[in-house]
Order: C-alpha cells, then structure tokens, then sequence
C-alpha cells in the first residue's frame, strides 16, 4: 500500500509538472513569439497608441451615430450591495447569456422592449419583421458580429446622425461584410467596431 | 435548415473520420506497447518518467490493483486541485488577485476536474487565478483522461486476453495516453487556435478605451493551451464563464468547427483502437455504427428545432429566419451551433458555444436526451468505449435471453456475477438524477435558484443531475449552482456517478480476463453487422426511456406543447 501511495504521490508530481507547467509555458512561449497580435488578444491601437477594443469582442454602443451590436446580456457585482448583480452590457471582464428558456415571460418582455426602442428611433425600420440577432442576446454577451441584415437597417439612423447620404454609408456596410470562413462555415457577418472605425475614418463626426 | 448548413455539419463529420481512422491503429499499437512513429522521441520520455515516479513497467496488475491505483491517483488529484484553489491568493501567476475560491465551490470544481465532467460552477475570468487554470484545471484535463483511456484500454484487455489475471498496468497506460496520445495532439492544436485568435498570455487583462470613450476591461489570460485539452480531452470546463461561446475560446465559424471536431475525434479513435486490439475490426465499426445512428438522429433534431425558431418571439416581430438567436453568438450559424452542442452532449465534454437553457424544448430535450443515455455518441475519450461495452453486454444479455442460449460477447461468456454487476453499474445512474431531481423539485432553496418558471425549470434541475451523473458538465445554466445545496450534492452525483461507471465495470474486466475464450461457432450470436447494430440501438432506447420517460414528458414535452399554445411563464 505504501508503495502505491509513494508511487502515486511521485507520478502525480511528474505528470503535474508536465502538464501544468511545461505544457502552458511552452505553447506560451511559441505562441508569444509566432502570433503576439493573436495571443494578445486581437487588441486594436489607435494612432496614439490608446487600445480602442479587441477585434473578437464586442463592444456597447450608445449614440445614433454609431453601429450597435446585438443586445448583450452580461451583468456586474452591484457597488451598493456585493450580492446582488447589476446588468452591465458588453462586460468583457466577466462573460455570460441571459439563460432565459423559450417560455419565458422575462425574455418576451426584453424583447418587447427593444423592439419598441427600435421603433422610437426609427419607425420604418420596424415596419417589417427585425433580423434575430437585432432582438437577442449572445451566449457570450460579447459578440462582435451582426448579421448584414441588422447593420443595413441601421443605415438610416447612422447616416442621418452624420449628415451623410444613406447610400454611401450603405456601400460602406457592403464592404464590412466578412463572408462564411472558407465559404462554408458560419455565415456572413458585419464586425461592429471595424465598421465603426471604418465609419469614423470616411465620414468622421464633424 | 440549408443545404450549405448541412455541407457544414457533413464536412465537420468527414474530418473527424479521416484522421480517427489512422489514429485508432496508431492507438492500438501504443497500448500494445509496439513501436510507432513517435518512439523516438517519446520513448527516452517515457523511461525517464517511469524513474523518477518508481514504476516497473514490467510489473502487470490484476483489475483490482489496476482499480486502486486509479483510485489513489484520482485522490491525489482531488486533494492538489483543491488545495491551488484554496491557496490561490498566496500562489504566482494571479495578476488580477484572485483570493482563495470558496470552500464548498474548490470541492465541487476539484470533483468535476478528476471526474472529468468538468461541471462549471466557478466563472472562469472572475474565480480563478493563472495559476490555478494552468496547473489546476489544464493539467487535470489531461489528467483525467488520461485516466478514462487506461480504464478503457484495461477493459478492452480484458476481452483480448484469456486465462489471466491481469490486465495491464495502469501507470503504463496513463503514462502512454499522456505522452503518445494527448500531448502530441494538443500542442499543435493549442497553437492553431492561436492562430486563429485565441489568446495566450500570463496578463490578467487590459483595458480599452472604446471610441464613445467608455472603458471596458478585457479579461485575458493563457486560454489556448487550456481551451486544446479541454475539447481533445472531452473536458469541457471553460476558461471563461461563457465557455466555448466566449469569442476568445471560440474567435470564428471555423475555430468552431475546429473544436466540434477536436471533442469527437479521440472517442471515435478509441473505438476503433478496441476493434484493433481485439483483433477483430468489425466489432468496433458496430459499436461506432450505434453512436453514429444516436449522432446523427440528434444533430438532425437539434438542427431541425433551432431553426424553426420560437414561436412566441415572432408574434414579436422576430423575423423567423434566423432561428432560435437567443443565446447564440451569430458567427457560427444554426449549424455550426447545432453540431457542437450534439458534440458536446453526445461526449463528455458538456462545453457550451451556446445557451442550452434558452434553446427551443425539442433542442434542449436531445441534449439532455444524450446525458440521459448516458453520453454514448460516441462519449467521451475512454468513458464511451466504457459505457457502450457495458450496454453491449447488456445487449448479449437480452438477445440470449430471446434465443434460448449462454450470452457470450468476444468469445467471453457472460455469466450471473458479470450481469449483477453490470446492472449496478446501469442504474445507479438513473437513480442519481431521478432521486435528486425529485429531493430538490421539493426544497424551496432550490427552487430559489431557477432561472426559469414553469416545465423549464425543472428541466433546468433534471438537467444538472442528468449532466453531473453522465460526467458530462454542461448545463441549463438559469440555474444558479454555485450554492452549499447544489455544489455539495451534484459534486456527490458526479463522485458516484463516476465510480458506479467505472468500478463494477473493472470488476466485470477482471473476471472475464480470467475466463476462456470460446470459438466463434454457428451457435454463437454475432456481435457484428446489422442485426446486433439494432440490437444495440434498441437496448439503449428502450432502458433510457424506460427510466426516463415521465422525467422527459413533465419538463421538454410539455414545454414544447404549452409554447405551441403561447403559454409563458
């Protein structure tokens, strides 16, 4: 029994050290020196050298002049009261969905009242039925994408806020749709914060 | 449903094919200690491992101390992982100083880490330090695994072998498995998720500045070498909260597709290996056959459901187009979504690239119809050749009850002791999720931590039980788990959930090593082609609805019929 217990002991030590450190530290190592940009995390710097966001994730947007991404379901530690959460879009810091089931009466008021926030900034939007990924929220909480669907119906409210012709800032959109991954995977999307900052670059808020 | 939906879900299968094919032979011949490719560099390896921890690879064990030693070895792991995690404040590699994880909390994440269920009480990016997710969680995906495959490697022994008392040496297999199997394949993988934009930092997080200039901070960390284990290994316990949905564990369609494939393709070789070793190919192609039928019935449900969206959304004003969107992230497609959590439920990983608790009450139903099963398409790395050997004796059983003669399987006849103990192992199971469903659906504690109202929510239970007691770890996860009542007790139905799956199963491995192995004869039923393909497929069905059926109409039926009629809760 000893022997066993001994031999246990030992080979967890070894197979730990192994696992644990080599393994990590290693790909560590050769992911730094190969891929830094991807094993930093995407980040994108602007000209002054201040990190604007990460590529792979999402951000909350506010102002009409901006594309929104999707609603995003994440919460923060309450600062009055460390028990409770408070929701808190787009914390990329502490990730998560809204787990609400398909029968839920709180899911079908979220949605009802983003659709009638939609439909107070701009009416004809909603007339027909809203693109899925314009009313849900992620898994993650942190989606950087929308569908092309979703950023084309917010061609209007965007253009105007910029005092730009709809049609140019539409043909800026089309340009921002990143197909399927190797033309099968996935679908097509539009990345809401490369578009913003292509937005900002051609049509810069005066 | 499309058609380039389905080229998607088709090509993800193919690849898991192509190099399970190659890999099931490369597996057999490690476990048989031949040469392979890798014995040059392994091999020096491998030796120096067996001196440093005192291992005679020579020495062969029989089932019970083969048992034993994988029971002194998941204690150790158990008692290390809970000690990092309690001790995490004072340990390196905590650049967002993280304090120690809470006592019941570090209990029930060390349970599920050497269970290998993985069940994700803790929220990676706010609980746990570098350290712990690198020498605790990272290690013990390996380590866990590598445990299942020397557990199922001994059971295949014990089939190949006659008259004997052993069956291998545990230390060897778990050795091998980690040095010839699991590492090779991971520190490829971990680096082409890298490529792809997963990250691998020893940085807490960094902090933007968003062009409306609000701040977000972004949590960071060593996530490709963790994110590789954990879907090789069918782990499934995330780096982040929002697991595999997480665009830092999961950057694109086609890292996604990547990781459906990467948590099938080891259980699928491992069959193979079994057909191998046993020196009889076809018997592992039937075996694979009924995971495969399970497979793809479920991917085609799933699909089906998410995409016809919800109903009660579109009087909303939802175009139906989009599927169920809820708790999807929309770069990887109803598909890409649809393989995975067939994946992920049909293996014992259990990681999420979207919410199972907000999807439609058919597609929840053929997850936690996988768990119920028993994750057997095709389960995890080792636990699924284990559960579907232990069906398939099942299987001779009942067929040589219909026929009038001895059950044999593999030339092993299946006698009283092996049966009782087969039926132990086949329901204590059930009575884990039916027993604790029903203690909890009357506590008003647990009821407190539900997400959801009405047939959902106890889903929502069913479901925590039903994934705790398959080792699977995913999770509705409206319901809040990280309470005494719910880390105490799904951490005890993983613990039993576990051994009850592996110990009476090694004990049947010990006595039919011992047993003689009988010619195949005319008389003999075989245990391969079509007939015992849905013989199989029946046992299965019939013993999960049995046990389960008035747990699956109280919760996804009649969920789906009161959404069919607008009833919400």
């Amino acid at each position: 029994m000893f022997d066993l217990v001994s031999g246990a002991v030992r080979a967890s030590l070894v197979t730990f050290a192994l696992c644990g450190f080599a393994y990590p530290l290693a790909v560590t190592v050769l992911g730094q020196w190969l891929m830094p940009f991807q094993a930093n995390g995407s980040l994108v710097v602007d000209a002054r050298g201040t990190v604007v966001g990460s590529e792979l994730i999402g951000q909350q947007w506010n102002d009409p002049q901006w594309f929104h991404g999707r609603p995003s379901a994440t919460t923060n530690t309450d600062p009055n009261d460390a028990t409770k959460t408070i929701p808190a879009p787009y914390n990329a810091a502490s990730s998560g969905a809204s787990n609400l089931g398909p029968t839920s009466k709180e899911l079908e008021g979220r949605l009802l009242g983003a659709w009638k926030a939609l439909d107070d900034v701009d009416p004809q939007a909603t007339e027909s039925a809203l693109p899925a990924d314009m009313l849900t929220a992620s898994g993650s909480g942190v989606d950087p994408d929308i569908s092309p669907a979703n950023a084309l119906l917010q061609v209007n409210r965007v253009a105007k806020a910029r005092g730009v012709a709809p049609a140019l800032v539409a043909a800026l959109v089309k340009r921002q749709i990143a197909p399927r991954s190797l033309g099968v995977f996935g679908e097509p999307r539009v990345n809401v914060l490369q578009l913003n900052l292509a937005l900002e670059k051609e049509f810069p808020i005066r | 449903m499309t058609v380039i939906g389905w080229t998607e879900i088709a090509l993800t299968l193919a690849l898991v094919g192509l190099l399970a094919w190659p890999l099931g032979g490369y597996m057999a011949a490690v476990f048989e200690g031949r040469k392979t490719l890798l014995t040059p560099i392994a091999g020096p390896l491998e030796r120096s491992l067996y001196r440093l921890s005192g291992v005679k690879p020579e020495h062969e064990q029989d089932w019970l101390a083969y048992t034993l030693s994988m029971v002194v070895f998941t204690a150790g792991c158990f008692l290390a992982l809970y000690v990092i995690q309690r001790l995490q404040g004072v340990l390196p590699f905590n650049p967002s100083a993280r304090d120690a994880v809470a006592p019941d909390l570090a209990f029930n994440t060390a349970i599920s880490f050497i269970t290998n269920a993985n069940w994700q009480a803790y929220a990676g990016e706010t609980t746990m330090s570098h350290f712990t997710q690198m020498v605790g969680l990272t290690a013990h995906n390996y380590l866990d695994t590598a445990v299942a495959m020397a557990l199922a490697i001994g059971l295949t022994r014990a089939f190949v072998r006659h008259d004997c008392a052993t069956i291998g040496n545990f230390w060897i297999d778990l050795t091998r498995s980690v040095l010839y199997v699991l590492l090779p394949l991971s520190i490829p993988l971990a680096l082409l998720f890298v490529f792809l934009g997963v990250p691998q930092t020893l940085q807490g997080s960094v902090d933007a500045t968003t062009l409306e200039g609000a701040h977000q901070t972004i949590a960071l960390g060593p996530v490709a070498s963790q994110e590789a284990i954990k879907l090789l290994g069918t782990n499934g316990g995330g780096f982040f909260n929002a697991n595999s949905a997480h665009p830092f564990e999961n950057p694109s369609a086609l890292s996604n597709m990547i990781e459906s494939w990467s948590q099938l393709v080891l259980a699928v070789a491992m069959v193979l290996a079994f057909g191998h070793m046993v020196g009889d190919r076809r018997q592992g192609y039937s075996l694979l056959a009924v995971m495969a039928i399970i497979l793809f019935a479920s991917v085609l449900t799933l699909y089906h459901a998410e995409t016809k969206g919800n109903p009660l959304l579109t009087e909303i004003g939802v175009d139906p187009v989009g599927g169920n969107l809820e708790g999807k992230d929309w770069r990887f497609g109803q598909a890409g979504a649809a393989m995975f959590a067939v994946a992920t439920t049909g293996t014992g990983t259990g990681a999420a690239d979207a919410t199972f608790d907000s999807m439609t009450p058919i597609g929840g139903l053929v997850a936690l119809l996988n768990l119920l099963m028993g994750c057997i398409a095709p389960g995890g790395v080792g636990t699924g050749l284990h559960s579907i050997l232990l069906l398939a004796i099942l299987g001779v059983f009942m067929g040589g009850l219909m026929v009038g003669r001895t059950p044999e399987y593999l030339g092993k006849k299946i006698e009283a002791r092996e049966m009782k103990l087969a039926m132990l192992s086949v329901l204590l199971g059930p009575a884990l999720v039916l027993v604790f469903s029903a203690v909890s659906v009357n506590l008003k504690l647990a009821l407190d931590s539900l997400g959801n109202g009405g047939p959902h929510g106890f889903t929502e239970i069913a479901y925590a039980y039903a994934s705790t007691a398959a080792d699977n770890g995913s999770a509705f996860a409206g319901l809040t788990v990280s309470n005494l009542w719910f880390n105490t007790t799904t951490g005890v139905v993983m613990l039993l959930g576990r051994l009850a799956g592996v110990i009476p199963v090694m004990a049947i491995a010990g006595a039919l090593a011992k047993k003689k192995k009988l010619l195949r004869s005319t008389g003999s039923f075989p245990t391969d082609g079509p007939l015992f393909v849905f013989l199989l497929l029946g046992v299965v069905l019939i013993v999960t609805l049995l046990q389960f059926f008035p747990l699956i109409a109280l919760g996804p039926l009649a969920e789906h019929f009161l959404m069919g009629s607008g009833r919400t809760f």
